[in-house]
């Protein structure tokens, strides 16, 4: 059996926890088994887990599991493994998924690989792939242990709706108490995190001052992108670092990645390269982004980015 | 206060990535290394204020051949007080942590640090897989920490926001950016480092699950499809029609 962990926050599931089911669905055909989702805590919408590739759906709700441990989080999700006799394990590759993920692996001796982008190969072996050295190669990992534990690089394929939604069956299982308390929690509602965003429009320098910012959030709007920034303008504080995205920032891989007055450093590119399509819009051709980029604008972005944007409200508008 | 911060090496962000041995080894032919940022920046730097604030040790330890010992001077002159190298070449963050937990079983370390991940592999596991093989609470992605006698109070990078959590001694943590800031190594230190006891351990008897049996390049990017600056109704057409992602 294939066993899911379904991630949710705040009782809600993300699009990067359909993601993994469906994932895990797909991995399971190959494998020739099933594929079940592990729910811990209530939220809404569990049986629709089953559209999306569950054929069993399990859901543990326990004492010292109301705040997130990595520690009795990782036990329950090992010992519910173990229970339902579970080859490999998945989980999403968010914050959560990273803080579980070698816990498990340690507590079940299982191989792991954290960041899959995509399904396994099981012919002679259970291999599967994952980017190394910052999206610049592609490393082919090799398993042989009995259990498997991977974490999926969100975006790396689409939810599917391949079933039908199914009843969840409570499951008991040993978990030890946390030791962990949580004070708070803030987190920006309303705005989807730079990780999960599929439309990101990001600027740098080259905006000059950060009260230029205008034109980059009215994109942003147009398209319903989140907005992100270059180090050096996040370190000024021109913009809040949770948006700086590179090498010592947030590593992200939407589907389209506006750069707006950011050069393309090697640092830089490391967190963005591995988008779907890149668009470069800089007044110097010479610009290393453009290397990186599928399309490009050469020119003055304070000129460029509203019409872009006045481009994008008429398509939105036909 | 005890503490153990974890080092590994990565090759230089710049460096040219190329493989050797049929596609199975990384090339490090040229190639610069480097202490891990986040292990170098955030997290043994902590590790020196906490001692400086309260007294006590810091160690490092490498797992790694003795090509990581120019790596593992330098944390000795950036302020550790001695280091560990676990001779082994290792292949998987499974085998990397396993030792590491192997060598800590027995010292009663108060903390142990990690970096948020190596920035050559991008695993982010090392920390959970020690803390759990040493049965220790883990915070990962901490970006700020704050300790009264043996409690600490850590904010981490969750999800689009932060959260803010309690933990007592003994346990592990991953450094992310605003955890320290960078120390560059002076003279003294860099002189002192040369005395500073560096033992070389050997590795325990594991088992490994996992490996690498092969790399590729990814394929190379077409080149750019340049749009004229006045004429952005042709690009919008392009990312609907062409590239399919609005
Ligand atoms: C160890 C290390 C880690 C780093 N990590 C990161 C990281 O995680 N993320 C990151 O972003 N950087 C990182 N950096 C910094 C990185 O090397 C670059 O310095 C940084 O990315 C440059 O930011 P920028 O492109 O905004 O600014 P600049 O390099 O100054 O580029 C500004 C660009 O704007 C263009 N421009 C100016 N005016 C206009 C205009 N009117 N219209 C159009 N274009 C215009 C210019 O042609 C130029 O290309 C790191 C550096 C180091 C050494
Ligand atoms: N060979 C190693 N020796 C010691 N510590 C390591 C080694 N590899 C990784 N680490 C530590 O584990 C962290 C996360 O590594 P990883 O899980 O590989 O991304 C790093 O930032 C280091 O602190």
């Amino acid at each position: 059996m294939v066993l899911v962990f379904a991630e949710q926050q705040k009782g809600k599931f993300k699009k990067a926890t359909l993601e993994a089911i469906t994932y895990g669905a797909k991995t399971a055909q190959l494998l020739n088994t099933t594929c079940a989702a592990l729910v811990i805590g209530n939220a809404e919408g569990v049986d629709n887990l089953g559209v999306y590739g569950a054929t069993k759906i399990y859901q543990i709700n326990a004492e010292g599991l109301n705040d997130f441990d990595s520690q009795s989080y990782a036990a329950a999700i090992a010992n519910a493994a173990k229970e339902l006799g579970a080859k490999v394990i998945i989980m999403g590759h968010s914050s959560t998924g990273k803080s579980l993920l070698g816990r498990v692996a340690i507590r079940l001796e299982a191989g792991s690989v954290a960041g899959v982008n995509q399904l396994p190969s099981v012919e002679g072996g259970f291999k599967v792939n994952k980017n190394v050295f910052s999206g610049k190669a592609i490393a082919t990992y090799e398993l042989s242990s009995e259990v498997k534990v991977l974490s999926l690089m969100g975006n790396s394929l689409a939810p599917e709706e391949m079933g039908a939604a199914v009843a969840p069956e409570e499951l008991s299982v040993d978990v030890p108490a946390s030791r962990v308390k949580v004070l708070e929690a803030k987190t920006v509602d309303g705005e989807v995190p730079l990780p999960e965003a599929e439309l990101v429009v990001s600027a740098g320098r080259g905006m000059k001052e950060p009260g230029n910012w205008g034109i980059i959030e009215d994109l942003a709007k147009s398209l319903g992108a989140t907005t992100a920034c270059s180090r050096p303008v996040a370190d000024a504080g021109w913009r809040p670092h949770h948006e700086h995205v590179g090498q010592t920032g947030v590593a992200i891989r939407p589907n389209l990645y506006i750069a707006a007055g950011i050069s393309g450093a090697i640092q830089h590119l490391a967190g963005v390269n591995r988008s779907k399509v890149i668009v470069v819009i800089n007044k110097d051709p010479e610009a290393p982004f453009f290397k990186a980029a599928d399309y490009g604008v050469v020119g003055d972005l304070f000129e460029v980015v509203p019409k872009l944007t006045a481009a994008i409200n008429a398509y939105k508008a036909e | 206060m005890k503490l153990l911060v974890c080092i590994s090496k990565t090759p230089d962000t710049t460096a040219k990535i190329a493989f050797t041995n049929g596609d199975t080894e990384f090339n490090e032919e040229g190639v610069q290394f480097i202490m891990n940022p986040y292990d170098e920046w955030y997290a043994l730097v902590r590790a020196l204020e906490l001692k400086e604030a309260a007294g006590g040790s810091v160690t490092i330890i490498n797992v790694g051949t003795s090509a990581n010992d120019a790596v593992i001077r330098k944390g000795l002159a950036i302020g550790a007080d001695d280091a560990v190298r676990i001779d082994a070449d290792p292949k998987s963050s499974y085998f990397v942590a396993k030792q590491i937990a192997a060598y800590a079983a027995d010292k009663e370390f108060d903390v142990v640090l990690t970096g948020k991940e190596t920035i050559d592999f991008n695993g982010s596991e090392v920390g959970g897989m020690i803390a759990e093989a040493l049965d220790m609470p883990f915070i990962s992605y901490a970006t700020h920490l704050e300790m009264d006698g043996n409690v600490a109070k850590i904010t981490r990078d969750i999800e689009g926001g932060a959260e803010v959590a309690e933990v007592s001694t003994p346990f592990t943590l991953s450094a992310s950016k605003g955890l320290a800031e960078q120390r560059i190594p002076n003279m003294k230190g860099i002189m002192m480092s040369k005395r500073k006891p560096l033992n070389v351990v050997a590795p325990v008897e594991i088992s490994d699950p996992s490996k690498v049996v092969g790399y590729t390049l990814p394929d190379a990017k077409e080149s750019v499809k340049l749009v004229d600056p006045e004429n952005m109704t042709e690009l919008v057409r392009l990312l609907h029609e062409e590239a399919k992602v609005i």
